[in-house]
């Protein structure tokens, strides 16, 4: 077995000593450079632009303004194109725009011979404005009277999507009920991959190549041609290795007027180099989203009524857009089912940065809001909250009507088992009731619900191709994109079992290349190894079965009998190694009888899709009169199926706690209310986790397999970050008392609720 | 270790800015010449010839005063292990070692060089190609992910690593911490650090 063994990745030696090229490594030295010109209000309209004095800078090749781009609009979403024009991304973008709808919104470009001149003209270039008023809250952007972002979205709603189940208005008639109700805020925060956005264009003969740090080339090579209206063909995208993405990468970010900006001056390479402070808001973000959650229950604990209002703020542009709220507001009826539901969802436009897709895709947001107030009725109510979920979380065979999933194996518990013995709940839990000094500890838990992969909501769709060398290696080459989780080591992986070959016998090509890279559509919804291994299956047997008939041809016995087992061919029935696939393959490509070469390709469309489910468990310690948190002791238990790589599961499942921590404690996006300027959009002000704001992260796994997946896998990639934020508030929860509603829990937001609680009164009594 | 992290009292994002601008100019002033005297034809641009050694080998290069450490060796030098990730001496991903201290040279001018041993990633390697134990530990524990951050961890390990000292994990958390990671939670990054140090300790 190659699946399921902790093997080395494949590119970490040329990570480790500086091999492995990243797109600003490999962009040559003569390369023009570009940086864009934001604007300097959150709203309004570009009177003119007076380019004159910057014009006249050395080393200032050309400026490129709002008045001068075509105006072709495109969507940026990196979702897959869908055909019925109902369901396509809301196209509101233009390379460059005159209508001002945030605090940095793009109007112009320079193109310079460097960098100091591009910035130099920068600076000269004068803008006028007429400035509208702006609206940074999503409550009061959907106000009567407020500015309108975009003419067709009367009260600034994006899209509002409802569900109803059963009777929620009459259900909560019933006498003896008792309510449980909520607001539960998270934050705009951002991805903060170490390798900035970057990305570089040239042309040759009459076709634009764009390389870029992105995670869905094939989807870039579609969004640049709508953008600059002409056939997609004519573009050519490579991926690179890149430094993360986390989804920030899932969109089309500036490759298309980087492609259009080598266009303005002859083809010349230019680069486009995003410095971090705009990487932060001049990208995407995760949205922010206020959760109003309401819960009728008998006093047995009985789930008798739900109610959702999710306000999801979408920032200056569509992006990815309510998709986000939707999935969230997806999991609501499934992870508690209840026959009374009311769930509804709006996605609000704001003067603020985009948000787009970022790790976890709403279910951090939707965790937060759900788990939070899962423990505010077992704080209400006096149940213990690890056994309330088990009483009351989705049960063993529970199927989803939509998208037909199936609840297969008893995940939930299983994982919760595995947490509590691990973290020693049941002894703490009650060691820690009845505290009473300054200094105080919890502890807390979260379930999280996640669903693998986008059908049937979009296509999934997976090509891969094989193709063998003279000594029985393989290359493989996938549409799924390795963007640091590890993808393209467990590709080789299931290459090899499939195929019967050793590890080091396959060969994946990393860099993709919509020209020669079989169709895919990248990186995102936890896809990769889910979604590849279909292709990888489907194709490896291809493979084999043409090897196979050579290896009839060579030997003259019956394909029923031949197998290909560490890369020789053998007989079955007595095991017998008749040749080395080398030595056939040798023979396949130079026979001067019979030459063939041996190669497979194929797609797999995959009309599955499966739930990931896990907890998290979390012990802090609040220092009350400094509001302050530490966490102590954390664990994340994970049911994503078969395991193909432990190793880089469990480094995965490390890396979404360390996000989940950062979303819980510190991170966040400030803006100022009297301009809508960002005010933190660096990395020294804007806090992500550091190496001394973790304890030991702790990962465990449950591997129930999964039955639709050819390799037994699911979602591993966002999960780990999505029950984190609301485990560590439920612990402060625990230690306090006190319900936190909004994350981060920085002092600020503690010294407020400790205050409103009166536990500082509590303490110094 | 970023310079001044050592001491720091409050050690979230710790930061060697003023450290590293505070740094004394080489002694000997070097040679500047303008840039139109060096047939460069660009206004305003001064050089200064430099004299380092760059991973062993001597070399000596006419820079831009206003150029950073991190430009010189990434487009001069061609070492693209100096990694960029903000350039204002926050993530610590260009991190390199001058005369065995580590040193963000994003914010290093290039001029400062004059003088000093600068080390990267790619000088790590053995005479022979074979990896050093710090690298190959990285792999081994599987401590790299994307790999962006990667190469300014291993120098500030070899920092640590050459200090022959034995630390706690907190103290090697504390002595990291001036480098920013998004994608492995710094688990195995300190795993890496601690094994190879014990190794080195034969502990």
């Amino acid at each position: 077995m190659v699946v399921g063994k902790s093997y080395k990745r494949i590119d970490a030696y040329d990570k480790v000593t500086g091999r492995a090229k990243y797109t600003d490594d490999l962009c040559g030295k003569d390369a023009l450079f570009a940086r864009i010109l934001h604007s300097t209000i959150a709203n309004g309209v570009v009177k003119s632009i007076d380019t004159g004095e910057a014009e006249k800078i050395p080393g200032v090749v050309k400026i490129v303004t709002c008045f001068d781009v075509p105006k072709h609009c495109f969507p940026t979403a990196g979702h897959p194109w869908c055909r019925d024009q109902e369901h396509q991304d809301v196209a509101d973008r233009m390379l460059l725009t005159d209508r001002v709808r945030y605090y940095g919104d793009d109007v112009a470009a320079v193109i310079a011979e460097d960098e100091v001149s591009a910035v130099r003209a920068l600076r000269a270039i004068k803008v006028e404005y007429e400035e509208r008023p702006f609206v940074l809250d999503v409550m009061e952007a959907m106000k009567e009277g407020a500015d309108q972002l975009h003419e067709d979205y009367p009260n600034n709603i994006l899209k509002h999507t409802m569900l109803r189940r059963g009777d929620y208005e009459n259900a909560i008639k019933e006498p003896g009920l008792i309510k449980v109700e909520g607001w539960y805020d998270t934050p705009m925060v951002q991805h903060c991959h170490i390798e900035n956005f970057i990305c570089y264009a040239y042309m040759e003969t009459d076709r634009i190549h764009v390389v870029s740090s992105t995670q869905i080339p094939h989807i870039v090579r579609r969004v640049v041609g709508q953008a600059l209206g002409c056939h997609w063909g004519k573009i050519r995208v490579v991926k690179p290795y890149i430094g993360g993405g986390f989804g920030n990468k899932q969109d089309a970010l500036y490759e298309p007027l980087c492609a259009f900006l080598t266009t303005q001056v002859g083809g010349r390479l230019v680069k486009l180099d995003v410095p971090r402070e705009e990487t932060f808001v001049n990208n995407r973000v995760r949205h922010s989203i206020r959760s109003h959650i309401i819960t009728h229950l008998r006093p047995d604990g009985t789930i008798v009524a739900r109610k959702l209002e999710a306000y999801s703020d979408q920032g200056a542009y569509a992006s990815h857009g309510h998709s986000i709220a939707a999935k969230g507001m997806g999991c609501f009826p499934q992870l508690y089912p209840c026959p009374n539901v009311e769930a509804d969802s709006y996605t609000i436009f704001t003067n603020k940065p985009v948000s787009g897709a970022m790790r976890g895709y709403g279910i951090p947001q939707a965790m937060f809001a759900v788990e939070s107030h899962t423990d505010d009725i077992c704080s209400r109510m006096g149940f213990d909250p690890v056994q309330f979920r088990r009483e009351h979380l989705m049960p063993v065979g529970y199927v989803d009507g939509f998208s037909k999933n199936e609840n297969y194996y008893d995940s939930f518990n299983q994982c919760m088992d595995k947490a509590i013995k691990y973290i020693d709940y049941d002894r703490k839990r009650k060691e820690y009731q009845n505290q009473t000094g300054p200094v105080r500890r919890g502890i807390g838990m979260s379930v999280f619900w996640y669903n693998t992969a986008v059908w049937p909501i979009s296509l999934e769709t997976s090509s891969c191709r094989m193709v063998m060398n003279q000594d029985g290696s393989v290359q493989v080459q996938l549409g799924e994109t390795e963007i640091g989780q590890g993808a393209d080591t467990v590709y080789a992986q299931m290459t090899a079992e499939v195929l019967g070959i050793p590890f080091e016998m396959v060969h994946v090509m990393t860099n993709q290349d919509t020209d020669i890279t079989p169709f895919g559509t990248g990186a995102y919804a936890s896809r990769q190894t889910y979604t590849a291994g279909f292709s990888i299956h489907q194709t490896g047997t291809l493979l084999k079965e043409r090897v196979l008939k050579y290896a009839h041809d060579l030997t003259r016995m019956p394909v029923a009998n031949l197998d290909i087992c560490e890369g020789n061919i053998v007989r079955t029935s007595d095991g017998r190694v008749l040749m080395s696939l080398g030595e056939l393959a040798e023979t396949a490509l130079y026979s001067l009888e019979n030459s063939q070469h041996l190669t497979a390709e194929s797609t797999a469309q995959i009309k599955t899709n499966a739930y990931s489910f896990g907890c998290s468990f979390a012990e802090v310690e609040v220092d009350i009169p400094m509001c302050k948190v530490k966490l102590l002791n954390i664990v994340n238990v994970h049911d994503c199926g078969n395991l193909i790589n432990p190793a880089l599961a469990e480094a995965q499942v490390h890396g979404g706690m360390s996000m989940g921590i950062g979303f819980a404690l510190s991170e966040q996006l400030l803006f100022d209310e009297k301009t809508g300027r960002p005010l933190n959009n660096n990395l020294l002000d804007y806090k992500l986790s550091t190496f001394m704001d973790h304890p030991h992260l702790e990962a465990q796994f449950v591997e129930n397999p999964e039955p639709t997946s050819p390799f037994g896998t699911k979602a591993l990639g966002e999960p780990p970050v999505c029950p984190v934020a609301p485990a560590i508030r439920n612990a402060v929860l625990n230690a306090t008392g006190v319900p936190m509603y909004r994350i981060p829990m920085t002092p600020h937001q503690l010294f407020e609720r400790f205050s409103e609680e009166h536990l500082f009164e509590e303490v110094d009594g | 270790m970023q310079k001044n992290d050592r001491d720091a009292e409050t050690t979230n994002k710790t930061r060697e800015t003023a450290a590293a601008l505070q740094k004394e100019v080489p002694a000997q002033p070097a040679q500047m010449i303008s840039g139109r005297e060096c047939g460069n034809g660009m206004m305003g641009k001064q050089y200064k010839l430099i004299r380092c050694t760059i991973n062993g080998k001597a070399v000596e290069h006419m820079v831009d005063v206003r150029a950073s450490l991190t430009d010189m060796l990434r487009n001069d030098y061609r070492l693209t292990s100096v990694k960029k990730g903000c350039e204002v001496g926050e993530c610590g991903a260009c991190n390199v070692l001058i005369d065995g201290e580590c040193f963000n040279s994003c914010i290093y001018l290039a001029v400062w060089a004059d003088g000093k041993n600068i080390r990267t990633m790619e000088g790590l390697l053995g005479p022979n190609g074979e990896l050093s134990d710090i690298q190959q530990a990285f792999i081994d524990e599987t401590a790299v992910q994307c790999g962006f951050c990667t190469p300014g961890f291993i120098m500030t390990a070899v920092e640590i690593l050459e200090s022959g000292r034995e630390y706690t994990r907190d103290e090697l958390r504390k002595l990291l911490s001036g480098h920013l990671c998004r994608c492995t939670g710094y688990e195995n990054i300190l795993n890496a650090v601690e094994k190879t140090m014990k190794k080195r300790l034969n502990k």
